[in-house]
């Protein structure tokens, strides 16, 4: 099975017998993985009855729920590691949604586009449209992204919060990049979060 | 235990109607005890299996049926002809397969199809009637569970039930939590709304009302056919949608131009509603109808486990999932979320889809794709 790198870091990342949840599961590729490598409790959260459907036929214990409004159901602390993998940018209110991930799990992955890549930041400069690029394919009018934020924004958002960062990763050309000049070379970022 | 022929207990309104049949039975050895306090002996357990029991008897699947269901779920009904209520999903090849699987289907206690209900002959020689203890969806598990033992199964492969079934489901769960690995609850709910226990009271009400019902002492005579004919049209209503009843008959008139300046079912939904009623006194027993809604309406599975529904699943290691129907206005999702997020609380692993469907809440029993899908699914 191959995973998206960011998936996949976080899969090698997370210790035996640890319970996750996957916000925003999608089809449980992830929760599969972490289920058979490292016999980890996974349970998910997907939007999408169809995707839902796809995850309970292979065995995986997920929820149809809209994560916006669903993840307050949770008991404080249920999970020792919550997941939001590409998602964040998605949701209504993202600092509302970091608060409630690091209330639910004890720690969090979170993974979001960085809008701050210099593809981002070329198509808009100097061909003043929107970006399309190979990170983020879908045009303004159809794109699910609602709030696109950068490597720094997210930085000053967690500093604003008293979330600390117990590790992050950037990626470019589907590999993990070194850090330096990582919001004008990532084309996304995965957070290691806690509180 | 020991199989009896349970012909005898079929009302007499019944009896007249269709010929006798022998249901499969078995006699329960010991006597159940049941919510109110009472204990009910020498009870008899209908039921119907569909499949072979593998040697570690580890592949049985019990269903659990609805209020007005019955054991027949894949076999032809002895009394309407008509085929099993859910044949669609349950067969060899189907998506509860009896290839692979045994399942077993009992009539509930307190029901009419062979299982000791009113309709039965109490010790003194005379049908129960009103005479019949009040039974809860507990008594109805612990039956279940007395058959089980019976059939020597111990654990079940999964309980699955849609509706009064679900509610079944999840009972088996919380108070019986060693003997299902998976719990299955479609378009259900852990307790009856006042809404569910109103309607339910017009149908009591409808069947009280019927002089024959004399104050459930009908057998041997003429039964509250009227009452209970009522009593199942107002329910048959909950079981559609808005929709569904919209797009199946409008205001179309029934086999006339024009609307005839009277009561006769001038529109296709009197008409229907109407052959529902009475087709349902042909195969249903009114006393059973009053005593198994007075369970469901009994039904608040968080007042049995000191108020909360999270404690109710504290104790069981099964694997659940949970399907509601978008159209479904008797068993909202809401009320699915509800059980959901009780699971979550006690940390029980839980799938739940809300699926789309026109139907309303009979959608379960109907062909929706998407169910048989995630049906196959959990069962893998």
């Amino acid at each position: 099975m191959s995973l998206r790198p960011d998936l996949a870091v976080i899969a090698q990342s997370i210790p035996r017998g640890t319970r996750v949840l996957d916000i925003g599961c999608g089809d449980g590729s992830l929760m599969a993985e972490l289920t058979a490598l490292s016999g980890v409790d996974a349970r998910g959260m997907e939007i999408d009855a169809e995707q839902v459907e796809r995850c309970v036929a292979r065995g995986l214990s997920v929820i149809q729920g809209d994560a916006d409004r669903d993840l307050a159901d949770y008991p404080d602390k249920s999970f020792d590691v919550a997941i939001l993998s590409q998602t964040l940018q998605t949701t209504r209110r993202p600092d509302l949604m970091l608060d409630q991930l690091l209330r639910v799990g004890r720690q969090a992955f979170v993974s979001f586009p960085n809008f701050g890549h210099w593809r981002m930041r070329a198509c808009l400069t100097l061909g003043g449209r929107m970006p399309v690029t190979r990170a983020m394919p879908v045009t303004w009018y159809e794109t699910a992204n609602i709030h696109h934020m950068t490597i720094k924004d997210f930085n000053d958002l967690l500093a604003l919060n008293g979330v600390n960062v117990e590790g992050c990763w950037f990626f470019a050309h589907d590999a993990v990049i070194n850090s330096a000049g990582a919001n004008w070379r990532a084309e996304y970022a995965l957070y290691q979060l806690s509180r | 235990m020991l199989l009896i022929d349970s012909a005898r207990s079929l009302p007499q309104s019944r009896a007249t109607m269709a010929p006798a049949h022998a249901h499969k039975s078995m006699r329960l050895p010991h006597d159940l005890p049941l919510d109110s306090g009472q204990a009910l002996s020498g009870v008899g357990m209908a039921y119907e299996t569909y499949g072979d029991l593998n040697a570690d008897k580890s592949n049985a699947i019990l269903i659990c049926h609805a209020l007005t269901g019955d054991q027949y779920v894949a076999s032809v009904h002895p009394i309407t002809g008509k085929p099993g209520w859910w044949e669609a999903m349950v067969g060899p090849g189907k998506p509860i397969d009896t290839n692979r699987f045994q399942v077993i289907c009992a009539n509930v206690l307190g029901s009419c199809m062979g299982s000791t209900g009113p309709a039965s002959i109490a010790p003194d020689g005379a049908p129960y009637g009103m005479r019949f203890p009040v039974i809860t969806i507990r008594d109805m598990v612990r039956g279940l569970v007395a058959l089980l033992d019976g059939l020597g199964i111990e654990k079940l492969h999964t309980v699955v039930g849609g509706s009064m079934g679900g509610m079944q489901a999840l009972s088996m769960a919380a108070n019986f939590p060693d003997r299902a690995e998976r719990v299955l609850v479609i378009a259900s709910t852990a307790r009856h709304s006042a809404q569910n226990i109103a309607f339910h009271e017009v149908g009591r009400q409808a069947i009280m009302a019927d002089p024959n019902w004399n104050g459930g002492d009908y057998y041997g005579g003429t039964g509250p056919d009227a009452g209970l004919a009522v009593a199942r049209m107002a329910a048959h209503i909950t079981y559609i949608s808005e929709e569904g009843l919209t797009e199946k008959f409008g205001r179309r008139l029934q086999d006339r131009d024009a609307k005839s300046f009277g009561f006769d079912a001038d529109f296709q939904v009197e008409s229907y509603l109407r052959y529902q009623g009475s087709g349902f006194t042909l195969r249903f027993d009114a006393n059973s109808y009053l005593y198994i809604t007075r369970a469901m309406d009994y039904f608040d599975l968080a007042e049995e486990h000191g108020g909360k529904l999270a404690d109710a699943f504290g104790r069981t290691k099964a694997r659940f999932c949970l399907v509601s129907f978008d159209s479904d206005w008797l068993y909202p999702t809401a009320e699915s979320r509800h059980v959901v997020h009780a699971l979550n609380a006690s940390g029980a692993p839980v799938s739940f889809v809300e699926l789309s469907a026109p139907y309303g809440h009979d959608s379960f029993l109907l062909d929706v794709p998407a169910l048989d899908r995630v049906i196959k699914g959990f069962l893998k």
